[in-house]
């Protein structure tokens, strides 16, 4: 890929970031959907749950929806809602872990490449290109083939293909950051590079970083639920949407709620952060709002 | 273009290169011995001179640089391997299995440009009415809802209010019966489809909206042609670059396989060849797919950068050289 310079818009991502999301329809509702997601990630994480999420209840077996199981019980006699909060946590774990790894990792890649230039940059930017050749689900499945199946090898799987897109996204801002003239003034003040690359240049490039992470995030949920779906991901009997999901085929016709809840749950999260993500656009980047 | 096409495919041999060592080395850096991973429990009867001679044969006991160049000599003559799983050739199975992703990865473009385009046009052109709500509503959904949730439920309302199961009995080919053949392959294509008409009914919006505010739009109104023909004949043009952009990278990716959505319903195309073949270790398999699917993807893009200068007569790559 060559390099392309994209005309320049130094937005700050400071205090006003927040209020500026919340006045913006698609970023109010999008951070609405992901605090709601939090908060049950968080209540799954600390086992804040009406049962245990693996816990059988044998007499209680595929019940729908009633007052004690508010989303009813699966096979096992499981509680619906319980092992949906503690998939939600784990779904949250593998999302945070995954594209905080992909996105430290790239963004590095991304910005020395771009800083440096050169060979260092041709080298970085073509291994990146062997990454970009490999569809996204089919690399990370190669990933789980040399690791193993589990929940944390889907973290390295998801980081493994977001770090390119990272490195990229982050390379084509620092291309026209460093030409400009403040990095040009720092230089001459004497400031060392690396100190102008992480404090001149990385933080006007943060925008389209940030929206890629909100990209990310909604991305990495999706394929922890389709590799857990796939038996590649988490493994049950722990809880996880698309192991749910996975579970509920052949019991939908008489127990439609095991599809139903985690099919909503992923699609929720999903929506957050895309919301989130083109909320954060509008605001960080106004060339392009209202698209 | 020639001088160009040939350029492009020498640029790409170093990705290539790349990818080959990438796929090398992933299936040397499963932990285990080949020979177990290739024959199970029964490697464990293997006298120490069966066993020696079994990795002189696959060439095991050669130092791993020897080990990559003959095995890339044997790719690059067409030899991908020999399947444990399959009992034949890598390059048999993956030749017999692939006609079956062509066509729903083609069926599944086809409902997706049905249903984005015309969505996404209408959308940019009615912008901010009830209309334009709507297809950005459906594309949020379409966009947020995963496919193995949509296929999953594609089953479930055939199966309990049409009582069809569209993932029951064997495969049948396109040659043997056209009409159940495309029962078959019908509804993996749609979930597929639907997914993706919600990028294209976006990306059409968004470079429509761009385009309809272009002066020589005025001008084409202010010559009194009639609406629809401004719309198709003078923004519609202008506005495909971008689509055939996403619709290149997705064409990539449907005919890498569609894992889950070929899981879903049952249907033999590379993706489910290669989730199985991950699935029982047949790392032969699994080296040939993979490389054979980012093969795929790499010329797919070619042809999308091809495609560009028979839709825009501006991007020209003869003159850049």
């Amino acid at each position: 890929m060559s390099a392309k310079a994209e005309p320049l818009v130094v937005v700050s991502a400071g205090p006003g970031l927040l209020r500026r999301l919340l006045h913006n329809r698609s970023g109010a509702v999008g951070l609405a959907l992901v605090a709601l997601y939090l908060v049950v990630g968080v209540l799954g994480l600390l086992n804040l749950t009406p049962y245990s999420s693996l816990e059988q209840h044998p007499i209680d077996r595929l019940l729908p929806p009633n007052s004690h199981y508010l989303m009813g019980t699966d096979l096992f006699g499981r509680d619906v809602t319980s092992r949906l909060m503690v998939g939600a946590a784990n779904s949250l774990r593998v999302a945070v872990l995954s594209v905080t790894l992909s996105g430290a990792l790239g963004a590095l890649l991304g910005t020395v490449s771009g800083f440096v230039g050169g060979t260092l940059d041709n080298v970085i930017m073509r291994v990146m290109d062997v990454f970009f050749a490999f569809p996204a689900i089919l690399l990370a499945m190669l990933v789980v083939v040399v690791l193993g199946p589990g929940m944390m090898n889907t973290v390295f799987a998801i980081a493994v293909v977001y770090t390119p897109i990272f490195a990229r996204v982050a390379r084509g801002p620092v291309l026209s950051v460093k030409a400009m003239e403040f990095v040009t003034a720092a230089r001459c003040l004497g400031v060392r590079e690396g100190r102008i690359l992480l404090l001149h240049v990385l933080p006007n490039t943060l925008a389209p970083l940030i929206v890629q992470v909100s990209l990310a995030l909604s991305w990495s949920l999706l394929t922890e639920a389709g590799l857990s779906f796939l038996g590649l991901g988490t493994q049950p009997p722990e809880p996880s949407w698309g192991v749910m999901l996975s579970e509920s085929r052949g019991l939908a016709e008489l127990a439609p709620w095991l599809m139903i809840y985690p099919g909503l749950a992923i699609m929720l999260g999903v929506l957050g952060f895309n919301l989130l993500g083109d909320g954060l656009r509008d605001v960080l980047d106004p060339r392009l709002r209202g698209r | 273009m020639f001088r160009y096409l040939a350029q492009r495919l020498i640029a790409f041999l170093p990705t290539l290169l790349g990818i080959s060592i990438l796929v090398f080395l992933a299936i040397r850096l499963v932990p285990g011995d080949a020979i177990v991973a290739m024959l199970g429990t029964e490697a464990g009867m293997l006298t120490q001179t069966q066993r020696d001679a079994l990795e002189a044969y696959f060439g095991l006991d050669k130092p791993p640089l020897e080990q990559y160049v003959s095995w890339l000599g044997n790719v690059v003559q067409g030899n991908l391997g020999f399947s444990v799983r399959h009992g034949a050739p890598v390059l048999d199975v993956i030749l017999r299995r692939f006609p079956v992703t062509v066509e729903l990865a083609i069926l599944a473009m086809i409902i997706a440009l049905a249903i984005g385009l015309p969505v996404g046009v209408l959308s940019a052109v009615r912008h901010n009415s009830v209309i334009d709500l709507a297809g950005r509503l459906f594309a949020l959904i379409g966009l947020a809802m995963p496919n193995f949730l949509l296929g999953t439920l594609i089953i479930y309302v055939l199966s309990v209010y049409f009582s069809v199961l569209p993932n029951a009995g064997n495969y049948v080919g396109i040659a043997d019966d056209p009409l159940r053949n495309l029962g078959q392959v019908l509804f993996p294509a749609m979930t597929l489809g639907f997914s993706f008409s919600a990028s294209v009914m976006r990306t059409t919006r968004s470079a429509m909206l761009e385009v309809m505010g272009e002066d020589y739009i005025r001008t084409a109104r202010s010559k009194g042609l009639r609406e629809w023909r401004v719309v198709v004949r003078h923004a519609l043009r202008n506005a495909l670059i971008p689509v055939v952009t996403i619709a290149g990278v997705e064409m990539g990716y449907l005919l890498g396989g569609t894992v889950i959505v070929e899981e879903i319903f049952s249907l033999p195309g590379i993706g489910r060849l290669a989730l199985n073949a991950i699935l029982q270790r047949d790392y032969a398999l699994v080296q040939g797919v993979t490389l054979f699917i980012a093969l795929n993807f790499v010329l797919i893009n070619l042809i999308v950068d091809v495609l560009y200068t028979l839709i825009d007569p501006r991007v020209s790559y003869v003159r850049k050289g």
